[in-house]
Parts: C-alpha cells; sequence; structure tokens
C-alpha cells in the first residue's frame, strides 16, 4: 500500500471522527492540533484504522502513536510496504 | 480486530458524508432518522449521533413514539455504547436519553433513592455486567461447594439489582448475558474445574435464562450474537486492559441495535408483517416466464434447496406470529400456480394472508397490503431480491423495513433472523394458533413417551403417502433419485430425464413418485417405481426408496399402489427382478418378503419373482394413501384396499 493510498484513508478516518473535511494530514499531526482528540477519539481512530487497513495494532504499538505519522508507519509495515 | 459486526441488512448510503453535513442546518428528523437507517460502522454511528444532539436538545413535535430514558448499569467502561444506543433509537422513531451509573457504583445508587439514578427516573434498566466484574473472587482452586457458593452469591447480587430496579422504577428491565472472555484452565473439559472462571461465564448465562423468566426481565443475548458474529468481533482483550471495555467500539452499532429491537419490542413496535415478493426470492425464476416445471425449488439442486429453506424460514415465522404477505409483479393465476400445485412449494396459499400479484408498482401494492390488514406500514417488512424494488420502496415508503437480501438464498433466512425486525419478547398462545399446522415439540415429545410398541409408535405418526404419476414438476427430483439411490435400489437402473419423459408418455408403463408426510412433517419424495407392461405380466422395472424411510411400512403400501397401478395397464402377474450391485444387498429378498414367489435364481445372486395379481390382497397398514397434485395438501384420499 503506497504512502498516498495509506493517507487517504486516514484522511476519510479523521474527517468521519471529527466530523471535519478540512483537516490536512500531516506527519506531525497530533491530539495537540485538533479539538476533540481525546482518548476516546484516539481509541476510535485506532479501531476505526484497524477495520479499514484489516490490520491489528498491539497494546505497545497503541501506547508509542505520537502523531499521525507513527500511524501511518504502522499500517505501512502491517500491509507490506516499506515505511518513508 | 476481526471484522467487526456488520448491520449487513441496511442498505449502504454512498452520499452518507454529504447528507450528515447537510443534518447540521437542516435539523431535519425524518432525515435524521433515514440516515440512522443506513448502513454504518461505529465512526458514522458516533458521528450522526453528534450532529443530531446538536440539532435537537429536546424531542421533536412530532414524536409518536414516547420518549425513553434508560439506565444503562455497569461495572466498566459503557460511555463508548451511548451513541451506537441513540442511534438504534433514532433507527426506530425513537428518542432515547441515558444515564449511566459512576463507575462501578450500580449497587450503591440502587440503594440510595437520592442518588442521581434516581432522579433520572428511568423508563428502562440495562445491566451490563461484564464477565470479569461477575466472576471476580473465583480461582481454580477453589473446590466444587466453594465454587457453586460464588455463582449462588452472584446470582443473588443480580436479583437483587432486578429487584431494586423494579421497585423503584416499576419498568422494563433488561439484563445483559455474560460475553465468554475469560481464557480456558483446562480445555474441552473445563466444566471439570468448578473453579474455572470461563466454566462459571457459562453457568451463569444458564442460570440467567432460568432466574429472568421467573423475574420477568428480558434478556439481551450478547452470548449468542458473539457466536453469530465470533467473540473476536465482539471483544478485543488489549482495549479491555487499555479503557475498561469489555464491548469492543467498533460492535457498538450492533449492541445498540439489538437493545433497540428490546425496547422497540416492549412498546409493541416490533415488525408484524413479511411481505415476499415471488419470482427469485421464494422460488428460483420467473413462473410467468419459466412455468410451473421451470422454476427451481426443491431437493435436486442446492438453489432450489435454498429457496426451501427462504420459505420454510418464513413459515417458522408464520407459525410463531409474524403475518405472511405476498407482492409480485404477475398475473395472478401464475403467481397463485405453484403454491397450489407445485410439490416442493412450502408456502400454501393459507399461509398468505393477503396475496397481491398485479401489475401495479410495489409501492402501491404494499400500501393496500397494509389496508388489507389494517395494520401501519411501519409494520411491514419487504423482502424482495429486486434492488429497484426495493429502492422504490424505500423511497416511497420510508416506513416500510426493506432489508438488503443477498444473492445467495441460502444467506437469506439468516440475514433476515440477524436484522431483528420481528423481535419479540413474549410467545402468547395468540400467536400459536394463528396457523392451525402448530405442532408443538411438547407433542411430539409426549408420543415418543407413550408409543411403548411399534404398532403404536407408527400409528401415532399418522403417515400419509402420497401418491402422483411422474409429471414434469417432479421431473427434477425423479431423475436426481433415479441416479443417486444406490441401496435400495432393486435393479439400479439410471435414466436420463429424456428417459423419464418417455415413461410418462408410455401407454404400457407407469411411473410413481411417492412421497411421505408425517405428523412432524414432509419427508419429501422418498420412493419411485416404475412399471412396464410385457403380455399379461407387468415388470417392476424400477424401484429405489430412501433409507430413511425404512421400518415404516412404506414398502408393503408401496405394493399395494404397484399392484393397483399394474391391474390398471391389465396385467395379472407382477414381475420383481432384483439386480445385484455392490450397495444393493439389502434388498435382496424384498419381493420375497412382500409374498412374491421367487421364479428364477441367477448365479451372480439376482432374481426373478413373481405375484399373482388375482390373489394379491392389499396389506393393511397404519399409512394413509392418497393421490396428490399437490404434497401438502390432504387431497381427497382414499383407500387402496379395492386397487
Amino acid at each position: 500500500m503506497t504512502d498516498r493510498e495509506i493517507y487517504q484513508g486516514l484522511g476519510e478516518i479523521f474527517a468521519d471522527v471529527f466530523l471535519r473535511d478540512d483537516l490536512v494530514l500531516t506527519p506531525e499531526l497530533s491530539a495537540k492540533d485538533v479539538k476533540g482528540w481525546d482518548s476516546f477519539k484516539q481509541i476510535e481512530i485506532v479501531m476505526a484504522t484497524e477495520q479499514r487497513f484489516g490490520i491489528k495494532l498491539r497494546t505497545r504499538e497503541i501506547d508509542a502513536l505520537q502523531n499521525v505519522g507513527d500511524l501511518a508507519q504502522v499500517i505501512a509495515k502491517k500491509t507490506g510496504n516499506q515505511a518513508p | 480486530m476481526s471484522e467487526a459486526p456488520q448491520l449487513h441488512w441496511l442498505p449502504e448510503l454512498p452520499d452518507f458524508r454529504v447528507r450528515l453535513r447537510a443534518l447540521r442546518d437542516s435539523k431535519s428528523w425524518d432525515e435524521a432518522v433515514a440516515l440512522a437507517g443506513a448502513r454504518l460502522d461505529f465512526v458514522r454511528t458516533n458521528g450522526l449521533d453528534e450532529i443530531v444532539r446538536q440539532a435537537f436538545d429536546r424531542p421533536p413535535e412530532s414524536l409518536a413514539t414516547k420518549p425513553i430514558r434508560l439506565a444503562l448499569l455497569g461495572s466498566s467502561t459503557l460511555a463508548h455504547l451511548h451513541a451506537a444506543l441513540r442511534v438504534a433509537a433514532l433507527r426506530r422513531g425513537m428518542w432515547l436519553t441515558i444515564y449511566e451509573n459512576d463507575y462501578g457504583q450500580y449497587l450503591q445508587e440502587l440503594h440510595d433513592p437520592g442518588s442521581a439514578l434516581y432522579r433520572f427516573e428511568p423508563t428502562a434498566v440495562l445491566f451490563a455486567f461484564d464477565a470479569h466484574h461477575l466472576t471476580a473472587g473465583l480461582h481454580a482452586g477453589m473446590d466444587a461447594g466453594e465454587a457453586e457458593a460464588a455463582l449462588d452469591e452472584t446470582l443473588s447480587r443480580i436479583a437483587l439489582c432486578w429487584r431494586l430496579a423494579r421497585e423503584a422504577f416499576r419498568c422494563p428491565i433488561v439484563q445483559q448475558t455474560v460475553l465468554d472472555v475469560l481464557p480456558g484452565l483446562m480445555g474441552s473439559n473445563e466444566h471439570r474445574l468448578p473453579g474455572s472462571r470461563r466454566r462459571m461465564v457459562a453457568r451463569l448465562n444458564e442460570a440467567l435464562r432460568e432466574k429472568a423468566e421467573e423475574a420477568g426481565v428480558d434478556l439481551l443475548a450478547l452470548d449468542d450474537r458473539a457466536v453469530q458474529d465470533g467473540l473476536r468481533a465482539w471483544h478485543d482483550a488489549g482495549l479491555w486492559h487499555h479503557a475498561k471495555q469489555e464491548v469492543a467500539p467498533p460492535a457498538a452499532p450492533m449492541y445498540g441495535e439489538l437493545v433497540g429491537r428490546l425496547l422497540a419490542a416492549r412498546q409493541g413496535r416490533s415488525s408484524k408483517c413479511l411481505v415476499l415478493d415471488l419470482d427469485n426470492t421464494i422460488w428460483g425464476g420467473v413462473i410467468g416466464d419459466d412455468g410451473l416445471d421451470g422454476i427451481v425449488l426443491g431437493q435436486g439442486s442446492a438453489l432450489g434447496e435454498g429457496f426451501v429453506a427462504v420459505q420454510e424460514y418464513a413459515r417458522d415465522l408464520s407459525r410463531r406470529g409474524v403475518i405472511l404477505a405476498v407482492s409480485s409483479k404477475n398475473d395472478e393465476a401464475n403467481a397463485l400456480e405453484p403454491f397450489d400445485k407445485h410439490p416442493e412449494m412450502v408456502l400454501r396459499r393459507q399461509d398468505i394472508a393477503t396475496f397481491r400479484a398485479d401489475w401495479n408498482d410495489k409501492a402501491a401494492n404494499i400500501r393496500a397490503i397494509a389496508a388489507d390488514l389494517n395494520i401501519g406500514l411501519d409494520s411491514l417488512v419487504f423482502l424482495d431480491d429486486n434492488p429497484f424494488e426495493r429502492a422504490l420502496v424505500r423511497q416511497e415508503l420510508p416506513g416500510v423495513a426493506v432489508p438488503e437480501v443477498p444473492d445467495d438464498p441460502a444467506l437469506v433466512p439468516q440475514a433476515l433472523a440477524d436484522a431483528g425486525y420481528f423481535e419479540a419478547v413474549a410467545v402468547t398462545d395468540d400467536d400459536r394458533v394463528r396457523t392451525s399446522q402448530y405442532q408443538s415439540n411438547k407433542a411430539r415429545e409426549s408420543l415418543k413417551a407413550s408409543a411403548t410398541d411399534l404398532d403404536g409408535y407408527l400409528r401415532g405418526l399418522d403417515m400419509r403417502l402420497v401418491w402422483r404419476r411422474f409429471d414434469r414438476p417432479g421431473l427434477q427430483r425423479t431423475v436426481q433419485l433415479i441416479n443417486k439411490t444406490n441401496q435400495f435400489n432393486l435393479t439400479t437402473r439410471r435414466y436420463t430425464e429424456d428417459e423419464v419423459l418417455a415413461v410418462m408418455e408410455d401407454r404400457n408403463a407407469f411411473g410413481l413418485q411417492l412421497r411421505l408426510i408425517d405428523r412432524f412433517g414432509d419427508n419429501g419424495v422418498i420412493a419411485i417405481v416404475i412399471g412396464r407392461k410385457n403380455g399379461t405380466d407387468v415388470l417392476i422395472d424400477t424401484w429405489l426408496m430412501s433409507c430413511r424411510v425404512l421400518g415404516r411400512q412404506v414398502e408393503a403400501t408401496t405394493l399395494n399402489l404397484v399392484a393397483a397401478a399394474a391391474r390398471r395397464l391389465g396385467g395379472k402377474r407382477l414381475l420383481g427382478e432384483y439386480l445385484p450391485t455392490r450397495k444393493n444387498a439389502m434388498v435382496r429378498d424384498h419381493y420375497a418378503k412382500l409374498g412374491f414367489e421367487v421364479i428364477e435364481a441367477r448365479q451372480d445372486g439376482g432374481s426373478m419373482a413373481a405375484l399373482d395379481l388375482d390373489d394379491f390382497a392389499p396389506a393393511r397398514s397404519f399409512i394413509e394413501v392418497a393421490e396428490g397434485s399437490e404434497g401438502l395438501e390432504p387431497a381427497g384420499s382414499m383407500a387402496m384396499a379395492e386397487g
């Protein structure tokens, strides 16, 4: 799966989770940048990511997530793509 | 995470995102209900809930249902389920507000009339206890007595909750069954370890069903649902440790849906009537084009059996009180023909409360059905394989439930079950007598108990052997039996469809297909006989039977029929031939047992036997014999004694 596909998928997840169509996903984007990104939303994003990309994140991986870039990297690794 | 439980019967809305954004401004309740009727995953469920809550701070004036205040009382994190509960209510046009107890404080709050719980004045209470909580304190070192005491203690705590809630709120109470999330310690024989927590969960679920019945509490059977979807779809062990969410967020829409059904059922808002399309919905093909013998239904093909399963499911629904109706684009005479004449039809005319076969559009048709039955459009579920008709009815009649229908009829019964439109909390006597065909399991059991001797048992079976000449509707099944039956098959002659058709045309031959019906149901066509006249002899060219009906006097009764048919051809003597194969030794002495005289014993073990028809007296049996142009109906039955 290409980075582009990953970011496109994540973009749709974020649009649905935060009900916003104006979020531009960058690797640096993190919870402090988005209003309402709390621990519940964090779980929602992780679960939605698992469903959409057909992968499973381990507890350690979830705990280590700092920003969108980290999440994209985990997806890339698990869907058999080299990280950028 | 395994794939989440899907609301697969609800239609996808391709423009959902756009319509959801528009709802912010339109604040249209009807549009909100429509969006809730789409196939939503948990993210979209949460999004819809958020926007609806912004748009409506109170129920709309037009709300036709009584607002519900649900107290959600549990022992772990439940907040992630609220949105799905509200959206499931919205899907049914209901307004739901939720109170959740402070973490772990359900018992304290139930005991305290000054608590926020009491101020909330719930109109429904749902107890949602997690497996860890209910089995806390149990450990593998316990003996049976200690484990028993722990079970009793837990059950009485739950019963106490029910009692407190009932006395305080006088409202429906729902108890969630326990998810099987704890790992076993023994394996397949877990039940031998008294202190096993996993075993405790199983015992609790068993006991809850009984206790809830006594206490008048409804169950929310999460354990059953998790069997359908797989536990991994419902529970994520990592997430449990992370957030104490026993039900994983992706399963929330299904959770809400299951609760929504119960709440609606308690308001008498479950669907009441299943409206069936005919062509390619309850049989394969188009009756108007393909004709009675061209439609795919019944034994002989997997597809045909799939359609039988659809009909059986509908019939079972009707036996527990769901009304059946038909809406079909067809000439009425064509549409009715299979109901009257096709031997494999499970549904009969009398199962259908109102029958609309015409060329009107289906929306008009369904309106007429609602009027015929004097029930609301929102009591109807419309089952149609055709996406065009489904879309039309959804658009014209938003109140009518229109499930998506799997391509494969084999999947339709479970899809309908999953959709839960007919959720019921009780079965009334009224439901059961709605169709006269109902036979209870009790009757079956009492029959087995009372049948101390074989004769008594056979007599009690109320067997009916319904025979027909070979015909086109039965052709497929006849050819299938001729080519598949190996054991009870005297000659093992295989015939093609054309050869069977030739028997039908031949004035010096007869072909019989026999169907056995007993009080437990229709066994389908179970025997085939072909006779050919040669001078004054009639040779039994083929006699085969399904082994399922052995030992029930079917053989002797069949002989009565064969003898009668042979006499009608002018035969004086019946010849029965046995051709041995590797598989048919069981019928070597078939004719001798029936009173034939062996006139030729061949070296290979084969034989020819003869029966003088002038001297033949039909055997008596407990089987009633009837000639039937249809399968299930007791057509003018006649005794075969006169031959």
